[in-house]
């Protein structure tokens, strides 16, 4: 009986969860610009729409420029601060951490205007360079996470051989840090990439006449008749987004069958 | 000075000193153990040689050169880890290549290198063989030939067969000495297992709480132990307490108790400052204890078949410790008499 009602619990937490996004893909292919049942026609017109609209094409540009430059701070950042957190006797290493961590408890619209204000303080334009920066600060705490687990199986006995053997603190790591870390970099690279891609606030604030993909789209649902492109462009960026998931999990798997530890 | 030199090295953990003014001498080619139980600072001694941890003050010297201020990756040293620390990354052939980029060797003459190591170790074709796919045998292997393949002047090694099971470990300790002598490189060997120190070693420096105790050979550390600590650290041992009667340039007069009026070689009290009413510690390992019929009364407490030779312990009159005694006698609860030659009997200062 519990059980029954267990299971009537989780199907119901899924379809919560996954049927409006299935709306997406249905609609996308539906043969009428009203977002209504019943479905009138399979098409694939709004797809094709995309492949012309320069506009969209261009923030979509714009986007995956942010979203490449933040990833690579962010984890860049992420693994000198991991390495030191978890790697070396440091006095207020868990104070500071905290204060790394806080942007994550800031709401993002707090961030972004306060990010505002500073800029404009400091008469710096707006521009996409200011985007990354503000994501920069929100990823910045996602990649120390991800990073500190990976970190903490890291046998540092591995990094005083490679000095025993001749190696200085860059090589040593180039050719045993890095490499043992990539599962976890990569991980931090994806989490970060689609943190920044998806992001809208702080890049409302911050980008000025540059539009980033979700302020393009948040531009289109003024136009009735552009819904359908919307959603068409909403299922690629799902498609993506799931696949890109799928990749970080077998990854992960990939680092798990491989232990790290030296012993 | 000798090889590698260390003078007063002085090193605190937190406001505790783990080593304490250490003075150690070791000589071009031997084969050096330092030894004591864990925590006596041995393994920091050996790692602040490596130059993974610098002195408080003092000073290490290899080959006539100051290494105080010297990075790791600089030193003329290479160290085999207690956890071997084998490059799960790497295979066979890339780990022990590791230490040989900067030679800029070309690909035969660096596979030639390689292979040569990979046969004196014994891995000859595991070349190939992924990190995760080796035994413990295999990975210890690995770890001293990507050390000795750079050629160091010094080997350190951090308790190398302490991970291995015991029929490995005596294994590999011959070969290790085998390698020693065969490479000619200068060994310093840190171990807290008295067995291995002993069969491997050239020269031993025992330590405790920070300090070197004693340096000998293994031979000397044993028969002539100069202090409590390392006569007990070092196999087993019986003392008996004794006060000194008369000492002549040839001989020392001791009443020992139980044992009666002994009167023992002068040279067998050392060193040590002894006088005349000097209260002492002799000292006599199980296997000089002898059963013979006119000695000192006893009775088997428990004895212990070991092949050749039994191990017993022996209870005598007005005495609450047993005697440690190796030899062959009866089973448990036979009446023996033991007899202690005086030619075995060590003295040492009594703590109080």
């Amino acid at each position: 009986m519990k059980n029954r009602a267990l299971f009537i619990y989780a199907l119901g937490y899924l379809a919560f969860l996954y049927v409006p996004v299935l709306f997406l893909p249905i609609f996308s292919f539906n043969n009428s610009q009203f977002i209504a049942f019943p479905l009138t026609g399979f098409t694939t017109r709004w797809y094709a729409g995309l492949g012309a609209d320069a506009a969209m094409q261009h923030a979509l540009g714009n986007s995956l420029k942010v979203g490449l430059v933040t990833a690579l701070l962010s984890t860049m950042l992420g693994l000198t601060a991991a390495k030191a957190v978890t790697q070396y006797r440091l006095r207020g290493a868990a104070a500071m951490l905290g204060f790394i961590s806080l942007p994550l408890f800031i709401p993002d619209i707090v961030l972004g205007i306060s990010l505002l204000l500073l800029l404009g303080l400091l008469n710096l334009p707006l521009s996409l360079a200011s985007v990354v920066v503000g994501h920069m600060l929100v990823c910045v705490p996602f990649s120390i996470t991800v990073l500190i687990a990976r970190f903490e199986g890291f046998d540092r006995n591995l990094e005083e051989a490679s000095a025993d053997l001749g190696e200085s603190g860059w090589m040593t790591f180039w050719r045993v840090t890095a490499p043992l870390m990539m599962p976890g970099i990569l991980a931090s690279l994806l989490l970060t990439f689609i943190t920044s891609f998806d992001e809208f606030l702080v890049a409302y604030f911050l980008s000025g006449t540059e539009a980033t993909l979700p302020i393009y789209i948040w531009g289109q649902l003024r136009f009735p008749e552009r819904l359908p492109t919307v959603l068409a462009l909403g299922a690629i960026i799902l498609t993506v987004s799931v696949a890109l998931v799928i990749a970080a999990e077998m990854l992960r798997n990939l680092g798990v069958k491989k232990p790290m530890v030296g012993a | 000075m000798s090889f590698l030199s260390i003078s007063q090295v002085t090193k605190a953990f937190g406001g505790l000193p783990v080593v304490n003014a250490v003075d150690l001498a070791i000589e071009r080619g031997e084969f050096f153990a330092l030894l004591g139980p864990s925590g006596c600072g041995k393994t920091t001694l050996l790692r602040m040689i490596a130059g993974f941890e610098t002195p408080d003050s003092g000073t290490i010297s290899i080959d006539g050169d100051v290494m105080n201020n010297v990075p790791p990756h600089q030193r003329p040293t290479n160290m085999v880890f207690q956890s071997y620390a084998i490059f799960p990354h790497l295979n066979v052939f890339d780990n022990i290549a590791y230490g040989l980029r900067k030679l800029k060797l070309s690909k035969d003459q660096l596979r030639a290198r390689v292979d040569a190591m990979l046969a004196t170790v014994r891995l000859e074709g595991l070349g190939g063989r992924a990190a995760d796919q080796l035994s413990g045998g295999q990975r210890q292997r690995v770890a001293l030939a990507r050390a000795l393949v750079r050629e160091p002047k010094l080997l350190l090694l951090d308790e190398p067969l302490g991970a291995l099971d015991k029929r490995l470990r005596e294994t590999m300790q011959v070969e290790l000495r085998a390698i020693q002598r065969k490479v000619g490189v200068t060994f310093l060997l840190v171990t807290h297992d008295q067995e291995e120190a002993l069969s491997l070693s050239d020269r031993i420096a025992v330590m405790s709480a920070g300090k070197i105790l004693q340096i000998a050979t293994p031979r000397e550390l044993y028969e002539r132990p100069n202090c409590r600590e390392v006569a007990d650290f070092i196999g087993e041992i019986n003392f008996f307490h004794a006060t000194v009667r008369e000492i002549t340039d040839t001989t020392a007069t001791v009443n020992a108790g139980l044992l009666g009026i002994v009167t023992l070689p002068s040279a067998n009290l050392g060193s040590h400052g002894i006088k005349r009413d000097d209260h002492i510690l002799l000292a006599i390992r199980p296997e000089h204890v002898r059963f013979a019929p006119d000695g000192v009364a006893g009775e088997i407490t428990s004895a212990t078949f070991l092949g050749e030779r039994s191990h017993f312990h022996v209870k005598i009159a007005g005495r609450s410790e047993p005697v440690s005694v190796s030899g062959n006698a009866g089973p448990q609860g036979s009446a023996v008499a033991l007899i202690f030659p005086p030619e075995r009997l060590i003295g040492l200062p009594s703590a109080d």
